[in-house]
């Protein structure tokens, strides 16, 4: 999707709302509203989706709309990736809205599962299998015939360079070697969605530049291929396009470096508990230091937005003691955006 | 929606071209229910679970053989008798306890086995509607179990009348040739099949419907433990009550049995094929909605 417009969330509102287990600050009714992008029939349409685990929220009010190519889904432990991903493949079910791939939902396994391949994340295989009886099994429920089924599996399991071990069981495979059992299988019906879910977990460099390679060839063969990650680094060379997601929302999206450059560009929130929180507000306004600044409702503090922190922070140091206020506390308003966002992009800035 | 893009048929164009029938079609749907069995029995070799059936069977046939070697030492042991010790043993073992926990262990294995080893996703991830999926399991169930309990039936019925190769060569020939002798192998085999059907549909729905099978499992055969001693009525809510009935050999059920007219075959057989027919159902109902948060399970 290069050339994409780029669409960057209300990264921090969101993102502290996810935290607080609240919706985030941007309006319901824009966050639930299906964008207004251009489908065809090879996209990938998220539509409003929420999914929740009891109280437990998974994904919430996500609409995307994926174009073939490679897109990375990126995001810290437990920010939604896995649900979203099972929410396409119809291991899950949505409690809202709707999902299409190609125009097809879960509810017509025999069409969509021929278009579609999906690694998961679970590192578990059936007992006892080889590794080419666990590609060439399945492709038989696919209802290949013996030799048809035995080609593709072959050809499945050489694409990822496993033919040497292809008649020893999984169970004495090394962990990059069942990541790799589990991608011959997940692409030997040679589907036009692959969804890989950590693929690149447990692999050694060579092995992930040759995964990363698989997938680039996988793109540019015109698949879609959706590979998640919570490295950010991790996939950026080889995405089209990334989104972001977080508590369950999706924070930002687009080509990477239009995401990198959105997230640096967000003004960031400060807290600032003080005794004389509007003298400060007029000081720091007045010498130009933040963009938007509201007191609180209990008149001991302050909530400044600014795009230099460090600056800012300079700055505080001399205007509390220039207007001799007590400051009680000064705490950064959304830490946990930042937080993410140097998370994701695992110290390789 | 039947519309499939352009890279999807793309990609399903060469697929298709590879498949016995088009998608949807009758003839594909039971290739790839066949593939399912083929691949749920080659999977059950490697479970532990079947090692259990096996360990399973052995006691009803060692006791067989037990009599085998005793009855040499009793005189003048009519064969008649022999008809009734091996009713003893089926009804009394091989039906009330091998073959129940012989498909307790093998069919409530079938699908919770698959979500407790996180699994099951390689299945809902292929074209195929989970009923059939569904489906395809149970019959490799139905397989799995009547083989190995079959064996266990025939093997011991042959126990039993061995001896009498020696001990009374006319009789048994008459026996097994003219008389009632392949008669009643014919039908424990068959209530064997029948059990394994109709416990193999209770034990697939238990499986699916609750996260540990035991505790309902334990509790259906406390039920059916009870079934002698419980009035018509509700004799009738068991499966043991209908298998009972097609006995060819009536057992004595003890002093506190509560003795009822056994169900006729034409009503015992299709009641029980109905009543494995309507939990297959609502299995696949579940498991067509059933989602893998493993997780979460």
């Amino acid at each position: 999707m290069r050339g994409s417009e780029m669409t960057a969330r209300d990264l921090s509102a969101a993102s502290a709302a996810a935290t607080a287990g609240e919706a985030p600050a941007v309006p319901v009714a824009e966050r639930s509203r299906p964008r207004a992008v251009a489908t065809s029939d090879r996209s990938i349409v998220f539509d409003d989706v929420s999914k929740f685990y009891g109280e437990v929220l998974g994904v919430n009010g996500i609409s995307l709309v994926l174009e073939p190519g490679i897109t990375g889904l990126v995001g810290p432990n437990g920010s939604g990736k896995t649900t979203l991903m099972n929410l396409m493949a119809g291991l899950l079910r949505p409690d809202r809205g709707s999902v299409r791939v190609m125009g097809l939902t879960a509810d017509e396994p025999e069409r969509l599962f021929r278009l579609v391949g999906y690694s998961t994340q679970y590192d578990a295989f059936p007992r006892g299998m080889t590794g080419f009886r666990f590609v060439y099994g399945y492709l038989r429920v696919h209802g290949l015939g013996r030799a048809e089924a035995e080609r593709r599996a072959w050809e499945a399991i050489e694409r990822v360079n496993l033919v040497d071990a292809a008649r020893r069981k999984v169970a004495g495979y090394s962990k990059g070697m069942r990541q790799r059992i589990k991608l011959a299988q997940a692409i030997s019906h040679r589907p036009a969605v692959l969804v890989l879910d950590e693929p690149l977990n447990g692999l050694d460099p060579m092995a992930r530049a040759e995964m990363l390679e698989l997938f680039r060839h996988q793109a540019e063969e015109g698949l879609h291929v959706l590979v998640s990650s919570h490295i950010l680094h991790e996939v950026d060379d080889v995405s089209d396009r990334v989104v972001l997601i977080h508590g369950g929302y999706v924070v930002a999206e687009g080509e990477i470096a239009g995401v990198r450059e959105e997230v640096e560009e967000q003004a960031m929130q400060i807290l600032v508990r003080c005794d004389g929180p509007g003298r400060l507000a007029a000081r720091l306004f007045a010498e130009g230091r933040v963009t938007e600044a509201s007191l609180h409702a209990d008149g001991q503090g302050v909530s400044v937005r600014t795009r230099d922190a460090d600056g800012l922070y300079l700055a505080l140091n001399r205007l509390v003691v220039e207007e001799g206020l007590a400051v009680e506390a000064v705490a950064p308003g959304d830490a946990d955006v930042g937080a993410v966002y140097q998370y994701l992009i695992g110290g390789s800035q | 929606m039947s519309t499939v893009s352009e890279a999807g048929a793309a990609a399903g164009a060469t697929f298709h071209g590879s498949l016995p029938a088009p998608v949807g079609s009758p003839r594909l749907r039971l290739a790839q229910t066949l593939a399912v069995v083929r691949l749920e029995l080659s999977r059950m070799l490697g479970r532990r679970g079947l090692a259990w059936v096996i360990f399973l069977v052995l006691p009803p046939l060692a006791l067989a053989g037990g009599f085998a070697f005793m009855i040499r030492f009793i005189e003048a042991m009519p064969l008649s008798h022999a008809a009734l010790v091996y009713a003893g043993i089926y009804h009394g073992f091989l039906l009330a306890l091998v073959l129940f926990f012989g498909c307790v262990a093998i069919f409530t294995s079938l699908v919770r086995r698959e979500m407790r080893d996180r699994t099951l996703h390689y299945y809902f991830l292929t074209p195929v509607r989970r009923e059939l999926l569904l489906v395809g399991k149970y019959l490799a169930g139905v397989i799995a179990s009547f083989v190995l309990l079959g064996f266990a039936t025939v093997g011991t019925w042959l126990l039993v009348y061995a001896p009498f190769l020696s001990l009374d060569p006319e009789g048994l020939s008459r026996f097994v040739r003219g008389g009632a002798g392949l008669g009643h192998l014919g039908a424990y085999v068959g209530v064997t099949l029948l059990g394994c059907i109709g416990y193999g549909a209770v034990f697939l729905a238990t499986g699916i419907f609750f996260k540990n099978p035991v505790v309902p499992a334990l509790s259906i055969y406390g039920w059916e433990a009870i079934n002698f001693l419980l009035p018509a009525s509700l004799k009738q809510v068991s499966i043991i009550y209908y298998l009972g009935g097609l006995l060819p050999v009536a057992v004595d059920e003890g002093p506190f049995a509560l003795i009822v007219a056994p169900p006729s075959p034409w009503l015992a057989v299709p009641g029980l094929l109905a009543l494995s027919a309507v939990l297959l159902a609502l299995s696949a109902l579940r498991a067509r909605r059933m989602e893998l948060a493993y997780g979460e399970d």
